[in-house]
């Protein structure tokens, strides 16, 4: 083996990029989450406070409220998602004419800046000019105006959610599916049993490594979505669609309250990291149950 | 065996005529508001293209605007420079990977890749105070190109690290010992041996990274405030700020998301592999 301080030397540039711009900042929120330290307050200087930050989250109804609306969001489109990606996915694996164009076009939404896909949405919804407020009241005499009605404004923010993300499960469930042993699938057919007990007893469990990680991907991603949200609502209306990484960059930045904001963002990642962990346990133990 | 209309090809094809507009609609009204005067933005909508009525004034009024030329020039700088320096490094750190026996690699392979999984709202307070705390003098990190160029290496970086791994571990080893025995420097293997073979790799990864770059917002709004400012946040400033001016916002958008879907069929197939980290293969 050749001398590893040679490969050492060609790893350290990486490593030390991604220790100052990830490592770091994890560990300066880790520090300041245990501070009470607000420049706008009569004392601008971080002073030691314990727990007191969590502890004030714990009934901050503004917080609970966002997270709730979070998780929300996140339950909504991840279960639209998967139906709607594995019907996409079994139509894509079809044989048919123009297959690339079509799989082309509906990964397109994937490439697009969150921003920008904020901005089509809003230009889809803008109350006179958007075609969705003059078909809901044409078709369905529903008055629509995002600004106005949180129920809305939160369906309009899954419909876009789910435009943008729906694609990529479409995608890796197709890839899963088209990886599918063969036989015990054409088995099962010879020996009469119904396309759905075929779907659940066999495609399922083959699926589940694809599925979790499909739906690992799509949580964190649900989780800390920002831009698109605050392109097409600006999290209103009032505080009704201001998810969690929204409502904590108003604290950071425009409150200025960085030690509540450190807390809340601990808070945030340690709910995420243990969504992730339930999940697998409850899918692995969906395993264990159908074997 | 004969096929029922539900399994037919004909249907097949009408489902995703129907799809492929429903995924374009959206993106499609958008050009068009981008190509109509402000006369006829509103009322009725209608999703026909009237070429006799077509203008491009939105996009050459922000394309005159100095402003909306600075952040486009600033995110072009950002984003190829990103791929670019993301690229030779991640090619390196791949290279050291594959090919020497460095403790615990497992599991620095797995702390590289948590860095792309961070939710970035998380870590905006101490990338902010670095970026304006870090001074030499009077300059310091925030609001210039090489503090978002830096920056977005946080979740490029370990993305084309994962991807150029597979690709380095695919050369076979043989190539560079026989260098090595001819006696070459590391430095003459990776650019003689390893680089025109991780060429094609090395183009996806570039792209990818730079689409990635290119449509970061949440970073670029928080860390810059007028110098190094990118096209998606005058984007969003065109909401907050002048509100009403629909044209030029779809002007903008149109011109924001123009790139990525011009190189979609390019990199179409390795998008599923670069979001999922490879778990899933497209």
């Amino acid at each position: 083996m050749r001398n590893t301080t040679t490969g050492w030397l060609l790893i350290a540039p990486t490593l030390f990029i991604l220790f100052v711009t990830g490592l770091l900042p994890f560990l300066y929120v880790l520090v300041v989450g245990f501070f009470d330290w607000n420049t706008f307050a009569q004392n601008p200087e971080p002073q030691f406070s314990g727990v007191n930050n969590f502890r004030a989250l714990v009934f901050d109804a503004a917080f609970l409220k966002s997270l709730w609306l979070t998780f929300k969001f996140t339950a909504f489109v991840l279960v639209s998602q998967l139906v709607i990606g594995f019907f996409l996915a079994k139509m894509l694996l079809r044989d048919m004419p123009l297959k690339g164009l079509f799989r082309t076009i509906h990964t397109l939404p994937l490439m697009i800046a969150p921003i920008a896909v904020g901005a089509t949405w809003r230009l889809m919804t803008v109350p006179g000019l958007g075609p969705i407020p003059h078909w809901m009241q044409q078709w369905f005499d529903v008055k629509y105006i995002l600004s106005r009605f949180p129920d809305q404004a939160f369906a309009t923010v899954v419909a876009m959610d789910i435009w943008h993300w729906t694609p990529l499960v479409t995608l890796t469930l197709m890839a899963g599916l088209s990886n599918l042993p063969e036989e015990p699938l054409e088995q099962a057919r010879i020996d009469g049993a119904s396309e759905w007990r075929i779907f659940w007893d066999i495609t399922l469990p083959f699926l589940k490594p694809v599925v979790l990680t499909t739906v690992f991907i799509r949580l964190m991603d649900a989780l800390r979505t920002v831009d698109e949200v605050w392109m097409l609502t600006g999290g209103g209306p009032g505080a009704e669609t201001r998810f969690i990484g929204l409502h904590i960059w108003r604290v950071v930045f425009p409150k200025t309250d960085y030690g509540y904001g450190s807390a809340m963002s601990l808070i945030t990642l340690y709910l995420t990291i243990v969504m992730c962990w339930l999940l697998y346990v409850a899918m692995t133990g969906m395993k264990e149950k159908t074997r | 065996m004969k096929r029922g209309f539900l399994q037919s090809r004909l249907l097949t094809v009408l489902f995703w005529l129907a799809m492929s507009a429903l995924t374009l609609l959206p993106v499609w009204w958008m050009f068009l508001v981008s190509v109509r005067s402000r006369a006829d933005l509103f009322g009725k909508p209608s999703f026909l293209l009237d070429v006799s009525a077509m203008t491009w004034d939105n996009y050459a009024a922000v394309l005159a605007n100095p402003t909306f030329q600075k952040y486009m020039t600033n995110s072009l700088i950002v984003a190829t420079s990103n791929a670019v320096l993301v690229s030779v490094l991640a090619l390196l750190a791949a290279y050291a990977m594959s090919r020497f026996a460095l403790a615990g690699k497992d599991n620095l392979f797995f702390w590289v890749l948590t860095n792309r999984m961070a939710p970035p709202a998380v870590f905006l307070l101490p990338l902010f105070l670095m970026f304006t705390g870090i001074k030499l003098g009077d300059w310091s990190l925030f609001d210039t190109r090489l503090g978002l160029i830096l920056l977005y290496c946080v979740f490029n970086l370990p993305f084309a690290f994962w991807l150029l791994q597979g690709i380095v571990d695919a050369i076979p080893r043989e190539l560079d010992e026989a260098a090595y025995v001819d006696g070459a420097s590391t430095f003459t293997v990776l650019t003689t041996v390893i680089f025109p073979l991780a060429r094609p790799g090395l183009a996806v990864t570039g792209i990818l990274t730079w689409v990635f770059a290119w449509n970061e917002y949440l970073f670029a709004s928080t860390l810059t405030s007028v110098e190094a400012r990118t096209i998606t946040t005058g984007l969003a400033e065109f909401v907050t700020v002048t509100g009403t001016n629909w044209g030029q916002l779809a002007a903008v958008a149109m011109l924001t998301l123009a790139p990525a879907a011009l190189v979609l069929a390019l990199v179409q197939r390795h998008i599923v592999a670069g979001l999922t980290f490879g778990a899933v293969k497209g």
